[in-house]
């Protein structure tokens, strides 16, 4: 049975729910029925595919144009984890936010114009994710640049406004990079398509092929928030609203690593920069878990161990091995739950102790238990503590990074051990701060409302299942890498070993099918030299 | 393979827009930083006309010979690009104006959280010469907020 339908529903599903959502403004209610029902179909799509794609990558070649022509999309292992992981993140982010907009009455925030955006951001996100080409994966950047843009600014208050100027001229910056890199890379190959350029960019000029992979890295590494590219995330971050900031934190930077390891893997296999990457993940571990340390507002201190852990899945990129790569793979799914588990409990501390400063909170231990223990257990998992899926994740990258056996490598290991216990102290302090320094006596009297506990208890037993799931999902990990380590799997599910996908489209003017085989034969040439 | 011998006008001019376009984005105001936005988009669109080879006939099989095609790829992103920078271009205006509204000035500010914490440290640093006591206002962050005004537009304060 073919699944090609599967592929697309991802991305069509929140964009028609998106324009419908938009169209149906005057009626909250109707609004946040269809983007819950768009975000579990979503979910629900999602996980088929993932179950569907682990025999095999599945294409479609959209509106019929056979691959090196029309706008591909590929589902593989990796897209498809990554797309049902986040997913899951998107609908109780949504359901959360919802219960926010309840209990607060629902009178201040713009919601006409949440809802449908956010669904366009979880569109981008999946058209990312399953993008063939790479002009493509840039319109999913947009997608969900844009629509992060106007959720960070939603409401243009004054603090929204001053981090959401920062913000979007950094992504704009980060755009018009990859923007030049398309341009170069276009000029230089001919096309966009992902399959094609894997092979014609091991035929070009090493080190022209060398600027166009510097040019890629940097405008993912701005997104992705890699060291000196890292600035911007924590000042803008921590001043949307909670569930914004939540859903920012944990998908966001993930798709800039997700691009990453598609264009490291499949496009520059060489892995020349492999060595320059590992000082760089070095420097995101340490540096920014140094500003998790010295920070007091737990918004801000979260967003630096953000930062601090995009360090760990680049390392296990540069690594370069399959095994490092299936620890990385790993490691963005448990940290993309972690982190938005976090932001989301970060926001009930915030509502039941009425602020996130650090110095102001206190003995929330006593007065709310329950938040206690719904912020102690991710922020271990976060710190890497076993038995959680945070401290496999580690083990996975540092048995990688000792297996490759030569000084960088264990430099690289040392340094993440430091980064952990780090992380360690950052939440160890505040934890203290919050719930065990003694209480000041104006602890607001809120209750928190069951409809925004619920998804953030919903999304930390996600996190404890990829715990109790982590061999299966370790073993699927280690597969998607499996096949990504080898790129001819990739180009040979796109254009199929006769140099073009299925669908058609004649090389030639006039009818073709005939003279169009002797264009298969070379092409077919082509594929089997690289 | 097209002729790929790139106009050298064409060329100049990626160079002009983009380096005006940077010159631009490094300033304060957010309006001169959306008119060096839309200068190095401007560029980079240029960039990928180059991309695409020489110039050639409209790229419709039955009405150009194919030897004299443009390349349809380099076209179709170049529009794609433009409509996302006028998007984003209304959206900048949107923000600069909104940030006009409520201070009067559209400037990016700085993070007043990292000031906050750069001042902490100098309080804690251990004396030397008196260093530490250069910046003893007790403002608090959010009356800070609204004091901060950046270099370009001091002396001429709106009422």
């Amino acid at each position: 049975m073919s699944y090609t339908w599967l592929v697309p529903l991802p991305v069509m599903i929140p964009l028609f729910a998106a324009g419908l959502a938009l169209a149906l403004y005057r009626r909250p209610r109707l609004q946040q029925v269809i983007s819950v029902v768009a975000l579990m179909l979503m979910v629900v799509f999602s996980a088929w595919l993932m179950a569907v794609v682990d025999a095999g990558p599945i294409v479609v070649n959209s509106g019929g144009w056979a691959a090196p022509v029309g706008v591909a999309l590929v589902g593989d292992r990796l897209s498809a984890l990554m797309l049902t992981v986040s997913s899951t993140v998107l609908l109780s982010v949504m359901v959360y936010s919802i219960g926010q907009g309840i209990s607060d009455g629902n009178h201040k925030a713009p919601v006409s114009i949440y809802h449908p955006t956010y669904l366009a951001l979880a569109a981008g996100v999946s058209n990312a994710f399953l993008a063939g080409d790479l002009f493509s994966i840039y319109v999913g950047f947009e997608m969900l640049l844009v629509a992060s843009y106007v959720l960070l600014t939603l409401g243009g208050t004054f603090e929204r406004i001053r981090a959401g100027a920062i913000y979007v001229v950094v992504g704009l910056l980060s755009s018009m990079i990859f923007l030049t890199a398309l341009a170069m890379i276009h000029a230089a190959t001919g096309t966009m398509n992902l399959a094609q350029l894997s092979v014609r960019l091991a035929e070009i000029d090493p080190d022209v092929a060398l600027v166009l992979q510097i040019l890629l890295l940097l405008g993912f590494g701005i997104k992705a928030a890699i060291f000196p590219l890292s600035s911007w995330l924590p000042d803008s971050y921590p001043t949307a609203p909670a569930p914004v900031t939540a859903v920012f934190a944990g998908l966001l930077t993930k798709v800039g690593v997700y691009a990453i390891m598609r264009t490291q893997t499949l496009l520059f296999p060489s892995g020349r920069l492999d060595d320059a990457l590992m000082w760089l993940a070095l420097a995101t571990m340490i540096i920014g878990i140094l500003g998790a340390v010295t920070q007091n507002d737990i918004k801000r201190l979260l967003s630096f161990t953000l930062v601090s852990h995009i360090g760990y899945m680049v390392f296990g990129i540069a690594l370069g091995s399959k095994i490092g790569l299936g620890a990385a793979i790993f490691y963005v799914a448990h940290h993309i739950t972690v982190q938005t588990t976090l932001f989301l409990i970060v926001g009930l501390i915030e509502r039941r102790g009425g602020t996130t400063s650090l110095t102001r909170l206190g003995g929330l231990a006593k007065v709310a238990p329950g938040l206690a223990v719904l912020f102690f257990i991710p922020a271990m998992n976060l710190a890497g503590i076993p038995p959680f899926s945070g401290f496999l994740g580690k083990v996975g990258l540092l048995e990688a990074g000792a297996a490759q056996d030569r000084p960088l490598a264990w430099v690289l290991v040392i340094g993440s051990v430091v980064a952990s216990l780090l992380t360690l102290y950052a939440i160890v302090k505040a934890w203290n701060k919050a719930f065990w320094q003694p209480g000041t006596d104006d602890v607001p009297d809120v209750k928190l409302p069951r409809i925004m506990v619920g998804p953030a208890a919903a999304l930390l037993l996600v996190t404890l299942a990829i715990t109790v799931f982590a061999g299966p999902l370790y073993d699927y990990a280690n597969r998607a890498a499996t096949t990504m380590m080898d790129s001819r799997n990739y180009v040979d599910a796109v254009l199929s070993p006769e140099g073009r996908g299925d669908g058609h489209s004649t090389d030639k003017d006039g009818p073709g099918r005939v003279d169009e085989s002797n264009l298969r034969d070379a092409d077919a040439e082509e594929g089997v030299v690289s | 393979m097209t002729d790929m011998v790139p106009s050298l006008m064409l060329v100049l001019a990626v160079g002009a827009f983009v380096t005006a376009g940077v010159y631009l984005l490094l300033e304060r105001s957010l309006t001169r930083v959306l008119v060096g936005f839309i200068l190095i988009s401007n560029g980079v669109n240029i960039l990928l006309l180059l991309s695409g080879g020489k110039a050639g006939g409209a790229p419709i099989v039955g009405v150009t010979a194919e030897e004299d095609m443009a390349d349809p790829l380099a076209q179709f992103m170049i529009l794609t690009a433009i409509v996302i920078t006028f998007g984003l271009t209304a959206f900048i205006l949107a923000m600069a104006y909104r940030s006009w509204q409520m201070h009067g000035h559209d400037e990016v500010q700085d993070d007043l959280e990292d000031r906050r914490i750069a001042r902490l440290a100098a309080r804690n640093a251990p004396t030397v010469a008196g260093s530490d006591t250069a910046d003893t206002s007790d403002l608090s962050v959010d009356d800070e907020a609204s004091e901060a005004r950046d270099e370009t537009a001091r002396g001429e304060e709106p009422s």
